[in-house]
């Protein structure tokens, strides 16, 4: 089974910083990650081929060149194959253009029979590539998947719903979004490790890949990020000062009872 | 040029983010001028539903009704709704937030090539251009982003459940139905519904409660939440929790309020033994009254509370308790 799984390289959202001054982010406050349910697709890919060993694993990611580090941490674990698109006019895509690229690497490979990708990205949690990638490739797509069964070229899939799940079977080829709860991802391997001074990671640019400029970057992206700002707060209210609990309830009511509720 | 909602049903009912999207694009569709707020409606037999859609504000409803979109499938419903803006060009589409929802949404989007913004927490209209501005956390909530769709038609968004108002419901509105041929065929679908199976235990947090009374870590485990019940009981609202806390398995993971769970807005929020986190604040924004209760004079919380009380939730709740006596 050939099994592709794309990776997105992003910053750790716990951990960043704003300049409340310019009500930025700061970019290098946080340390770059792999999107957590990016590792979940990489884990069950793990999985599947340790089921079927002759799969190949082809890891795919669209980033800075930075983005390599992520992509060495993938073979390590076990990944066949990481490619890493990254070229400067690819800057500013939004999920339309960004699944344009994706879908152009994944034609240029020879062929898949599934494609594993996290549920959403948790810098813009847009939980879109997925799907938009699914389309442009023409394939079904299964989204918020908890649970996997592959008998040969038959997929099973339990997707999450708000109040329960649903249990959907699809033929290959076809594309999965998975989430945190479908499996545990793996550590890394000595041998996996050792595999990364002999795995080159492949980086291509949009000439590799067959793309204009028509499809991919700022300009071709349909949406457009115009302003970003920090939420504000509804701003400091009162903290009521009384000596005893009692009081302080006592003085809460009163306001409440001021405001008519 | 109108304004489309996707009205999501479930098994023949509508869920009630479909009554709160026919508000907002209402509203919309009057900001921009003369222009019509229309449900879209897909299933298999849902016809039942079109009074409601009315009532919530609906001048026009598209129906899409074939027995092949009985259950929701992506091939399906993506089929039928893109071929409809393909021939009705809507300005403006939006999509609630559901798993649903942010499954189709994006397929719709890719197959006819537009923008599509996820997430929406608010949307105006540009008063120079018309066009619509869609505003949605990114970075976990840490960052706003303020986004345009300039070009590309119609305009998309999810927008999440919770977050637009409803109009109030009037029986008498009717407005005008519209048949859309759905020329589906069963090779058009490509993934088979094997079974769909709703575990009780997860039933959505009611998200439209009037007063929610929150716990978190501080609360300290499943006693502490019996004594947020009673709290609740006293006030007439129902328990929330923050992630702490549903990690924890001291409340139902349907209780969630936050980012990744439940967007509320009640008339009172009452925050007990919660730190403020800032994904757990914007869920919880949009209430009238946030009372924070903390033993933490410098948790974050009160710098988003309208009321705080530092103390004890343990010495604080049961005074609300015994000295409760609002009307309602
Ligand atoms: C991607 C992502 C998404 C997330 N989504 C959500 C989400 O949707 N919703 C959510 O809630 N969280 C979410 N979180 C988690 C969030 O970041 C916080 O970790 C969480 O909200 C903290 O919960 P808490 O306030 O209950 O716990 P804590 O931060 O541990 O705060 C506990 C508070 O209780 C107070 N306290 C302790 N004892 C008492 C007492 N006896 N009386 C009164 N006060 C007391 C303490 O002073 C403290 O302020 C998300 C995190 C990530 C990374
Ligand atoms: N630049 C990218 N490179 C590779 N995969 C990506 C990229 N962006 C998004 N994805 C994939 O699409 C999923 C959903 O991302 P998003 O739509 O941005 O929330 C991620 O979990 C990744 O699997």
């Amino acid at each position: 089974m050939k099994i592709i799984v794309c990776a997105k390289q992003v910053p750790d959202t716990t951990e960043v910083k704003i300049d409340k001054v310019k009500n930025t982010l700061i970019r290098d406050s946080a340390p770059s990650i792999m999107n957590y349910e990016d590792e979940n697709a990489l884990e069950e890919a793990l999985r599947i081929k340790e089921q079927f060993p002759d799969s190949y694993i082809t890891v795919i990611s669209m980033g800075p060149p930075q983005a390599k580090d992520m992509l060495e941490e993938c073979i390590a674990q076990g990944a066949d194959e990481a490619i890493l698109i990254s070229d400067r006019e690819l800057v500013g895509s939004d999920t339309w253009a960004t699944s344009n690229v994706l879908a152009a690497g994944i034609r240029k490979l020879s062929g898949f029979d599934l494609i594993l990708t996290g549920r959403q990205a948790i810098d813009g949690d847009t939980a879109q590539v997925g799907p938009q990638l699914a389309e442009k490739l023409g394939i079904p797509q299964v989204t918020y998947v908890k649970e996997v069964t592959v008998n040969d070229n038959e997929i099973i899939a339990k997707r999450t719903l708000e109040n329960g799940y649903e249990t959907l079977k699809l033929k290959t080829p076809c594309l999965l979004t998975v989430t945190r709860e479908l499996n545990q991802p793996r550590y890394m391997t000595i041998k996996g490790i050792y595999n990364v001074k002999n795995q080159e990671i492949k980086v291509w640019n949009i000439k590799d890949i067959n793309v204009d400029l028509t499809e991919v970057g700022l300009d071709a992206s349909p949406t457009k990020v115009v302003e970003s700002f920090v939420p504000t707060s509804k701003g400091k209210g009162t903290v009521i000062e009384a000596d005893s609990a009692k009081e302080k309830v006592a003085i809460l009511l009163e306001k409440l009872k001021e405001k008519h509720i | 040029m109108d304004v489309w909602v996707y009205a999501e049903q479930r098994n023949g009912e509508l869920m009630s983010v479909a009554a709160e999207l026919l508000g907002e694009g209402y509203r919309l569709s009057r900001e921009i001028g003369d222009r019509k707020v229309c449900a879209v409606l897909v299933g298999g037999n849902v016809s039942h539903l079109i009074d409601e859609l009315y009532a919530y504000g609906a001048d026009k409803v598209y129906i899409l009704e074939d027995p092949l979109l009985e259950k929701y499938t992506t091939d399906g419903y993506t089929k039928v709704i893109a071929n409809a803006i393909s021939e009705y060009k809507p300005e403006i589409f939006l999509f609630g937030a559901t798993h649903i929802g942010r499954d189709l949404a994006p397929r719709i989007a890719a197959r006819i090539d537009t923008g599509l913004t996820a997430d929406s927490t608010s949307l105006a209209i540009d008063e120079q251009d018309k066009t619509l501005i869609q505003i949605k956390p990114a970075f976990g909530g840490n960052l706003m982003a303020k986004i345009i769709c300039p070009v590309k038609r119609p305009q998309m968004t999810t927008v999440r459940p919770g977050v637009m108002k409803k109009k109030e419901r009037d029986d008498q509105h009717k407005g005008e139905l519209i048949k859309v041929p759905c020329n589906l065929d069963s090779s058009d679908i490509n993934v088979e519904v094997v079974e769909v199976v709703i575990t009780a235990k997860e039933q959505a947090f009611s998200a439209d409660a009037d007063i929610i009374c929150a716990g978190g870590r501080g609360i300290g485990g499943t006693e502490g939440f019996e004594m947020l019940e009673q709290l609740a009981q006293k006030v007439g609202g129902v328990v929330g929790a923050t992630r702490a806390a549903t990690d924890a398995g001291w409340i139902d993971a349907a209780c969630l309020i936050g980012q990744t769970g439940t967007t509320i807005k009640p008339k009172i929020y009452f925050a007990c033994g919660i730190s403020g986190a800032i994904q757990h604040v914007v869920g919880i924004e949009k209430s009238d009254i946030i009372i924070a209760i903390n033993n933490d004079p410098d948790a974050l919380i009160f710098s988003v509370a309208d009321y705080g009380i530092v103390g004890d939730y343990k010495e604080i709740i049961p005074e609300i308790i015994a000295q409760w006596n609002l009307e309602g």
